[in-house]
């Protein structure tokens, strides 16, 4: 068990390393940013080149990559183009974007996997149908439709909620977390459903029910257990894409999170800012990924980490 | 915030009911009751200072904190003296500015002459990266203090000396009558000592001279400005302060304007400008600002620099409906140009409705007799290139294209070419690498007709990003600047306009008003010139 967890955390040395550099060179292709930051018109060259010098953009790439690094490794992930140090981006925005994440991975297993385990129990049932045919509707429309009219209905037409977000606290998530979570948890329900359905019909539940276990105890401890591990594997990598992915949804509810300041690091072509964020956002999917398979372990007694 | 009580109340059952938890509490505006108004908000770009803020959101800070030696009348636009009890001048080169008696700075510290020339020098020092040193690149010893390239010689500008505690010259390099309009931009603000004792104290918390302080100031998400009791100006503040709310989206601070959680939203998404009127009626300004949106072009391309090719811009500029794309696109917050200023300079200002002439009219058989007496479109298709990350400038380039293509009777002869990024897209422009007509935005800095022309057309200046060149023009606007008599330096102006005209330098399109919404609790709201609300004069409840 700790060998593999050793060995999995160095394997993320080269992965972490590989990606940051991807990263690092598709920011560059963007091209020169100060040129962006003089409004309708050309800086003066001393001003662009003096600000070109700071932010170590007359460098060759690899160098820059190289300096980089170094200060990753310090903790210091540069200074954005408002004079603001990146961490200190970063303090502000994951907080709540990991707030945000909590929301919606609560709805993605409290909603998905109870609906999935409804569905998967009455197939065929009108409530299955009735599941299935809502879940189809939720993959198919686009977050920020749903997002929007939502926002318009609780927020504008009906005034139940704020339709924006000022301090990001969780009573003020619970909108937009069911937003980002909506196609997800509608995954989720379908892939407990399916799972429950073909466990269903295997040796050990015909077994647990033989032996004459409560239904109740069949259910939860043998058929769910065994069921979950492609759901958990799915909300393990969603989680990455969850708190990455909330561009869409942070803009319409106003939550300054980590989709926001890679939107606005991307729109600005603030290498820093992206690449410090992007960095994060790698570590915690490797970090997820690895917990992913850790879980394995305890939900089957069969797979065991050598 | 009384009026948003009703709804959260409804957020927190909501919250109850599905978390069956959370105390819902604090997380108010600012915290601060009275008669406060939210006002939405993006982060500026740069820090807070005067000389390093060159964009919209950093200048209303600015506009609230900060009183120059002059101001521009928010009706009028007008430069008046402000904090300048005379600002004089025999040759229009050597200035004496005579300071009144009485103006602090909030931290109690007197403003005198050296708080300008302090400010003014940090402003133009090379060393200090400030995006608005050019402003200064008018007063003599700019090029030791701020060299294009090489070693800076100096610290100081040798143009400005102070003579007393309220007095001071400013020697410039060149004529130039304009100059102490010029004065009310947001970069020649007095600084207090702190700024230069402690710099990095002063960018957390900026302090001025003007209406408002700053009370508190989160970074990427609000700020509060309140009102300032001892302010000695005449303009003291109606409200009791100000929060700022920095919107991820302004579609998210327009709806949020709707729902009564904010007092100010002041710029309304392209996407609501049809709903606004019946959603907002009487609460819904758009009045018009100094930004003129025309098309550039690359002069450094051979084919659009030899003889001819003004007959194919002036036809392009007659096949474009401008009117129909106002109407229909920007449903009236833009109105078609008939010259290269705006309509805010007012007619003494400079501003001539119907410059341009012909010229600027709509008519599709003229245009497309022009650009074959031309020798045609250069490469037989036109590309116009644009930022597609800001501004709704997609819908109105296809719009331009499309009605250039009904008046050729071509559907290829014109196609628009987006660009992601607004720094990639002034990369391209820098690096002359245009073919074709690119989006050229002008907002004026100050509101003289030289800021319309002289930084665009003038051979070499900052923003004349398609490298148009013409002796007449240069002279013209040489002998205006040095012309002392106003009436008579925008006449000479006007000549040189009408030059720009002759060769249609650049395509003007529309003039662009400013909008915003408000809520029922504010009245006499208004937008500034700039586009900025004035917001002063705004009284609450």
């Amino acid at each position: 068990m700790g060998r593999h967890v050793l060995r999995r955390l160095l394997q993320m040395i080269p992965v972490f390393v590989g990606a940051t550099l991807l990263i690092f060179l598709m920011v560059n292709v963007m091209g020169d940013p100060v040129a962006g930051l003089c409004g309708e018109r050309a800086c003066d060259p001393a001003t662009a080149a003096q600000l070109r010098r700071e932010f170590g953009l007359d460098q060759p790439v690899w160098r820059q990559y190289l300096t980089y690094m170094a200060k990753v490794f310090t903790g210091d992930f540069g200074t954005a183009f408002n004079g603001q140090p990146v961490t200190e981006l970063m303090a502000t925005a994951f907080p709540v974007t990991v707030r945000l994440t909590v929301v919606a991975v609560l709805f993605e297993v409290v909603v998905g996997v109870t609906l999935g385990v409804v569905t998967g129990l009455r197939r065929g049932r009108p409530v299955d149908t009735a599941v299935l045919l809502a879940t189809l509707v939720v993959i198919s429309v686009p977050t920020f439709v749903t997002g929007l009219l939502l926002q318009l209905l609780l927020g504008i037409k009906w005034q139940w909620i704020r339709p924006s977000v000022r301090a990001g606290g969780f009573d003020e998530l619970i909108v937009p977390g069911l937003v980002l979570a909506s196609v997800s948890l509608a995954y989720v329900t379908r892939l407990t459903r399916t799972s429950l359905a073909e466990n269903r019909r295997s040796d050990y539940v015909r077994t647990a029910v033989a032996k004459g276990l409560p239904r109740r105890r069949v259910v939860t401890r043998h058929l769910l257990r065994n069921s979950l591990i492609p759901v958990v594997t799915f909300i393990g990598t969603d989680i990455g894409a969850l708190m990455g992915g909330a561009i869409v949804t942070e803009r319409i509810f106003n939550i300054h999170g980590v989709g926001y300041q890679l939107y606005q690091g991307i729109l600005r072509q603030n290498s820093q800012t992206v690449v410090g964020f992007v960095t994060v956002l790698v570590l915690v999917f490797l970090v997820a990924n690895l917990l992913v398979d850790l879980l394995y372990a305890v939900l089957d007694p069969r797979i065991r980490h050598a | 915030m009384r009026r948003s009580t009703h709804a959260r109340r409804a957020a927190c059952a909501a919250a109850a009911l599905a978390l069956a938890a959370t105390g819902c509490a604090g997380a108010g505006a600012g915290g601060n009751g009275g008669a406060v108004l939210s006002s939405s908000w993006a982060d500026p770009q740069n820090p807070l200072e005067p000389a390093n803020t060159n964009e919209v959101q950093g200048g209303k800070v600015l506009d609230m904190i900060f009183r120059g030696l002059k101001r521009y009348d928010p009706k009028t636009g007008k430069a008046r003296d402000f904090l300048a009890r005379s600002i004089e001048t025999r040759d229009s080169r050597t200035f004496t500015v005579r300071l009144k008696d009485g103006w602090i700075f909030s931290n109690g510290e007197k403003v005198t002459a050296r708080s300008f020339v302090d400010a003014w020098n940090y402003g133009a020092n090379l060393r200090n990266n400030q995006k608005n040193a050019y402003f200064f690149g008018y007063i003599d010893g700019y090029d030791e203090v701020h060299p294009d390239n090489g070693r800076q010689r100096a610290d100081t500008l040798s143009g400005l000396k102070v003579v007393d505690d309220h007095t001071f010259t400013v020697r410039l390099n060149q004529k130039f009558s304009g100059f102490p309009d010029t004065l009310g931009y947001a970069a020649f603000a007095p600084l207090p000592r702190a700024f230069f004792t402690d710099h990095a104290a002063w960018v957390r918390k900026p302090v001025g001279n003007g209406p408002y302080t700053i009370e508190s100031y989160t970074k990427g998400a609000q700020m509060y400005l309140k009102k300032w009791d001892r302010y000695p100006g005449p303009d003291k503040a109606r409200n009791d302060g100000v929060t700022l709310l920095v919107y991820t989206d302004s579609n998210t601070a327009y709806t949020d304007l709707l729902a009564g959680n904010l007092d100010l939203a002041d710029d309304i998404p392209a996407a609501q400008l049809k709903n606004v009127e019946s959603d907002l009626g009487e609460r819904y300004l758009n009045t018009p600002a100094g930004i003129l949106q025309t098309l550039a072009f690359p002069y450094y391309d051979k084919a659009w620099s030899r003889p001819g090719a003004e007959k194919v811009r002036t036809g392009l500029s007659m096949a474009i409906n401008r009117r129909q794309i106002t109407d229909t696109i920007f449903r009236g917050t833009r109105t078609p140009a008939t010259d290269w200023t705006s309509p805010v300079l007012g007619a003494a200002g400079g501003y001539k409705e119907g410059l341009c002439g012909r010229a600027c009219d709509y008519d599709p058989g003229r245009a497309r007799e022009l650009i074959e007496e031309g020798g045609g479109i250069p490469g037989g298709r036109l590309t116009v290139t644009y930022n597609a990350d800001s501004g709704s400038h997609r819908q109105w380039v296809d719009a331009v294209c499309n009605s250039i293509n009904n008046a050729l009777g071509d559907d290829r002869a014109c196609v628009g070419n987006p660009v992601g990024t607004f720094a990639d897209f002034r990369n391209q422009l820098g690096g002359h690498r245009m073919t074709g007509p690119f989006r050229a935005g002008w907002q004026m800095d100050y509101p003289l007709i030289q800021n319309f022309l002289q930084p665009l057309y003038y051979t070499g200046a900052s923003s004349n990003d398609g490298a148009w060149s013409d002796e007449e023009f240069d002279r013209l606007v040489d002998r205006a600047n040095a012309e002392t008599d106003p009436a008579r330096s925008v006449a000479l102006f006007q000549r040189a306009e009408e030059v720009v005209r002759d060769h249609m330098a650049a395509i003007p399109l529309w003039y662009q008003n400013g909008n915003a919404g408000y809520s029922e609790r504010l009245s006499h709201v208004a937008l500034n010139p700039f586009s900025v609300p004035v917001y002063n004069e705004i009284r609450v409840g």
